[in-house]
């Protein structure tokens, strides 16, 4: 269990250290901030956006060990000692990553306010999958849900990506 | 007519790409400033009732609350979108009108405490009976929601053009058919979002929001400032399909506490409120009459539409019209009546939404006239073969129609979806359908009354010419406009594309543009921005011209030029400037800029758009008269499960008759994205409310569905390629609005063929299906 302070209402707060695209970041959380907000508010890692904050929309979507998850329904907390990619640590240094240039040459993003959380599932789909069917792309991504792009775009630019690893 | 251009009809890549794509891409809700505090509005939580008392003290004790306002606070003149029914307050006075209504707002250091307080503050009511329906609210003795809509009837609207009872009289079949649509919503993922803060007697507001000038308009309008002392400015907007053109609670709370406060002041909304924001798809109660000759040609059409409006009219009355005035658009209909209502009723408001007031009624018109077709023995397509309009005409309202291919549009999806060959031979539980729409590119009249022109856009060249800034209030909110707004003012200019930039989103620094609605960007800002460019390019002529004569590198009267050298004998193009008749003789724009700047300044371009005088002299007509109109055919392939009653989209084509395409990649993307709205809205969506409260129930994401990825079929985006419009710029016309107004009647369409049970009321869900398919069952038929 992490090291925690009583505040003067009596609430406990939580020193976590998490790896956040590669870096350590030690903060001081409630039992109940969100990964979202931890990202967002204190390290400014604005690409997470936050949406229905419910789990269901995916545009706050970072890969938390490897695997996709929903920021929104992930606890600060249980990040401590983990590792966290948010879009931010998608590309490397100046280089994008594939999947970020595939979906700029598909134009597969309109508003853009699902596409971290877009990209974030597709690498993370990649990571796993270097050869993944149709299907398989638009199950990875079904968690997502973007409403200016009916997905056509995105499907072609993920498997494109794919072809190109 | 068309040329080969250097930008415009090129798959550019967004300008937007590398931030869009990295998360360095910035939204109102990602905006910090020092001090900043966080509010939301207090909302009802009955649907219909007088405010007795509103106790904040409990609340106002809590550490960290700033402070909370409620009507008394501030100002009571009344807005709204259409000025013919300004209904609404900042807050609600005396009376609440639905379950969310606005009553105030708090605002505290952080989210916690606002939300901490909102739960201290209590407000006492008494409670009036909720009108939840239009039904309810249209009976003798309901209860009265507003003063000024006796009967609870917010607008009514008859038109009348040539006589539809003699011609139903002469018909070869008559047949009358009723639709149900329901309430659905924008469903962008970005929610509403306002941070503002003072500097003086001047503030700033931040809005994610479809129109800076509406909104500085309507909030300098109620709040009593001067237009230059609110700057309105947005960045990258989570899209707005017509959910983000109002002002909401938030724009004029955010202004208000933060000039209270002295901090700047975020305003947002959870999830569950964008939806309590409404301004979604009006439910419409629909009766269609038709008459036909026996080749299927339309003799008369009768449209009775009534319209559930919700809590106050915002754009209520312009969907009242949409839904009736471009039908005669698609179809030539000499005799035409349409009669509608729109009611108000105690749910949240409803307004425009992608395609505006006009889906439900090509639903319900697409297979209605189907319906017709199959009763006289025509073929779908043939029914709109005989009756699509042409272009170069002039509606039976009074619209001028100049290009128009609706009948291309149709030949080209029957031919790319094998119709001959699949419609009513695919077997039980599979189907093909079709559905016709369009839309207006850009309304004919400001929403206020203004004699402002509708945009207006500016090219500033930099000094030394490496750079050149387009101007346009123009709002990007997904659809591509910076981008192709761009392309189509670096092609006036000869300038490249690449070395432009967009000076947008601020109403102090950018042009006046109305904003992203009716479909009107590219072609209204398209032509103020391709009008600055083309000024630009002028000037740099005309000072290449001088530089070249004074460089000695031309003979004037010899070989090429038999004359002086003028500016009519150079061209530009690519950022680089030469003799027509001799491109070796050339300069580039960037030395020829360089000079203009030393020997005359800023080299500045400026351009602007009206669209005049259109047609159209009935009541009403503003709504509907447009520059330019486009038209769109898609057809759709389902599959039914005959047992279940699961519908799956398996595959769809879609020709959007659009003029000029100025970037195909972006072009497409609307239409894929207008679909999906569209097949969401045939199969899934509906916003729902308990009977009683009218408390909104499904106000997320796992209830109110949205297709995923899963669900989207493909989508096959065909062209015309000989689509030019006169009025457009490089020849353009829509496609964003345009391409979701056909969809539902091409998939209902479908699903009849599958299932041979005709589905009139939406959304087509599984289970409806399943029960039609049970009924048919047990009547044997
Ligand atoms: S914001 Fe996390 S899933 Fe929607
Ligand atoms: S691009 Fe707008 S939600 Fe996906």
């Amino acid at each position: 269990m992490s090291s925690f302070v009583v505040d003067k209402d009596g609430n406990k707060r939580y020193a976590v250290t998490v790896n956040v695209n590669g870096s350590d970041y030690t903060k001081v959380v409630k039992a109940n901030t969100l990964l979202v907000n931890f990202l967002r508010e204190e390290l400014d890692l604005i690409g997470t956006k936050r949406g229905c904050e419910l789990g269901d929309c995916g545009c706050c979507t970072v890969m938390l060990d490897g695997k996709a998850v929903n920021a929104c329904i992930v606890l600060a907390l249980d990040c401590d000692g983990r590792e966290v990619t948010t879009v931010e640590g998608i590309q490397d240094g100046e280089d994008l990553d594939i999947v970020q240039e595939k979906f700029i040459e598909h134009a597969a993003f309109q508003c853009g306010f699902c596409t971290p959380g877009m990209i974030v599932s597709s690498r993370a789909l990649l990571n796993e999958n270097t050869n993944p069917s149709e299907y398989e792309v638009r199950e990875a991504i079904a968690g997502n849900l973007c409403r200016c792009t009916g997905y056509v775009n995105i499907v072609a630019a993920v498997l494109d990506a794919a072809e190109n690893l | 007519m068309k040329q080969d251009y250097s930008y415009v009809g090129h798959s550019v890549d967004r300008n937007d790409s590398y931030t869009k794509t990295t998360g360095r891409a910035q939204y109102t809700a990602d905006l910090k400033f020092p001090g900043m505090l966080y509010g939301k509005l207090i909302r009802s939580t009955i649907a219909h009732g007088r405010i007795k008392s509103i106790d904040t003290s409990e609340a106002e004790k809590l550490n960290g609350v700033k402070a909370i306002i409620t009507a008394k606070d501030v100002p009571s003149m009344k807005w709204g979108l259409s000025p013919a029914r300004f209904d609404e307050n900042i807050f609600c006075i005396e009376k609440v009108r639905y379950n969310g209504d606005k009553i105030g707002a708090v605002c505290a250091v952080d989210e916690e405490t606002v939300y901490k307080a909102l739960k201290l503050i209590k407000v006492e009511y008494e409670e009036l009976p909720a009108v939840l329906t239009w039904q309810d609210a249209a009976k003798e003795g309901a209860p009265q929601i507003f003063e000024e809509y006796p009967g609870n009837l917010n607008t009514e609207i008859h038109h009348h053009f040539g006589d539809v009872d003699a011609a139903l009289k002469d018909a070869y079949y008559v047949r009358t058919d009723k639709f149900q649509g329901q309430r659905t919503y924008h469903a962008f993922i970005e929610n509403h979002c306002s941070t503002a803060y003072w500097d003086g007697d001047r503030a700033f507001l931040y809005s994610s929001c479809q129109s800076v000038h509406y909104i500085q308009y309507h909030l300098c309008r109620v709040l009593g400032m001067k237009m230059g002392n609110l700057t309105v400015r947005q960045t990258n907007v989570g899209a707005g399909f017509g959910g983000k053109l109002d002002p909401s609670g938030l724009d004029f709370a955010a202004v208000i506490l933060s000039k209270i406060t002295g901090q700047p002041v975020k305003m947002f909304y959870d999830h569950a409120e964008t939806f309590l924001n409404g301004r979604g798809r009006h439910p419409m109660t629909m009766e269609l009459t038709t008459g036909v000759d026996k080749n299927g040609k339309i003799l008369a059409h009768k449209f009775d539409c009534v319209l559930e409006g919700g809590a106050y009219t915002g754009l209520g009355i312009a969907s009242s019209y949409y839904a009736g005035s471009l039908l005669g658009v698609l179809y030539l209909i000499d005799n035409y009546k349409f009669d509608c209502r729109r009611y108000v009723t105690n749910l949240p408001p409803c307004g425009a939404q992608r395609g505006h007031g006009q889906p439900q009624p090509r639903f319900a018109f697409e297979h209605h006239i189907d319906l017709v077709g199959e009763a006289i023995g025509v073929d779908p397509i043939d029914m709109r073969l005989i009756n699509a309009r042409k272009g170069n005409s002039i509606t039976t309202a009074g619209y001028e129609v100049k290009s128009y291919n609706l009948l291309g549009a149709n030949k080209m999806a029957r031919d790319a979806s094998g119709w001959k060959e699949k419609r009513g031979k695919m077997g039980v539980g599979r189907g093909i359908g079709v559905g016709n729409g369009g839309f207006v590119t850009g309304a004919g009249f400001c929403q206020y009354r203004t004699d402002y022109p509708h945009s207006v856009g500016m090219v500033k060249v930099f000094d030394d010419g490496t750079k050149a800034y387009v101007y346009s209030n123009a709002v990007d909110i997904g659809q591509g406009s910076d981008t192709v707004l761009m392309q189509m003012a670096a092609e006036a200019m000869g300038y490249p594309y690449e070395r432009c930039q967009m000076v947008t989103g601020d109403t102090d620094l950018s042009t006046l543009d109305f904003g992203a609605y009716a479909s009107r960007q590219t072609l209204m800002a398209g032509w103020a921005v391709k009008r600055a460019g083309a000024e630009v390019k002028k000037k740099v002529l005309a000072k290449a011209c001088e530089m070249l004569k004074a460089s000695g590198r031309i003979k004037e009267g010899f070989g090429y030029l038999d004359g002086p050298l003028t500016p009519e004998d150079l061209d530009c193009v690519e950022g680089i400037v030469f003799v027509k008749q001799e491109p070796a003789v050339k300069l580039t724009f960037e030395e020829v800029a360089r000079k203009y700047f030393v020997d005359h300044g800023v080299l500045l371009g400026r351009g602007w758009y009206h669209p005049g005088k259109l047609g159209g002299n009935h009541k009403g007509a503003a709504v509907g008269t447009s520059p330019a109109y486009s038209s769109a055919t898609q057809v759709a392939e389902v599959k039914v499960d005959m047992e279940t009653g699961q519908i799956e989209c398996v595959d769809t084509w879609d020709v959007h008759d659009s003029g000029t395409i100025i970037n195909p990649k972006l072009f497409h993307g609307q239409v894929h994205g207008a679909f999906y709205m569209g097949v969401g809205e045939t199969i899934w969506e509906e916003v729902l409310f308990d009977k009683k409260t009218g408390k909104l129930l499904n106000g997320n994401f796992a209830e109110y569905r949205l297709p995923t990825a899963l669900d989207m079929p493909p989508v096959e985006s065909l062209t015309l390629d000989d689509s030019y419009e006169p009025n457009g710029p490089y020849g353009l016309k829509e496609v964003g609005e345009g391409a979701t107004t056909p969809t539902m009647g091409a998939v209902a369409n479908a699903i009849y063929d599958a299932m041979g049970v005709s589905m009139t009321d939406l959304p087509i869900t599984y289970e409806k299906v399943w029960r039609a398919l049970r009924d048919k069952k047990a009547s044997g038929k």
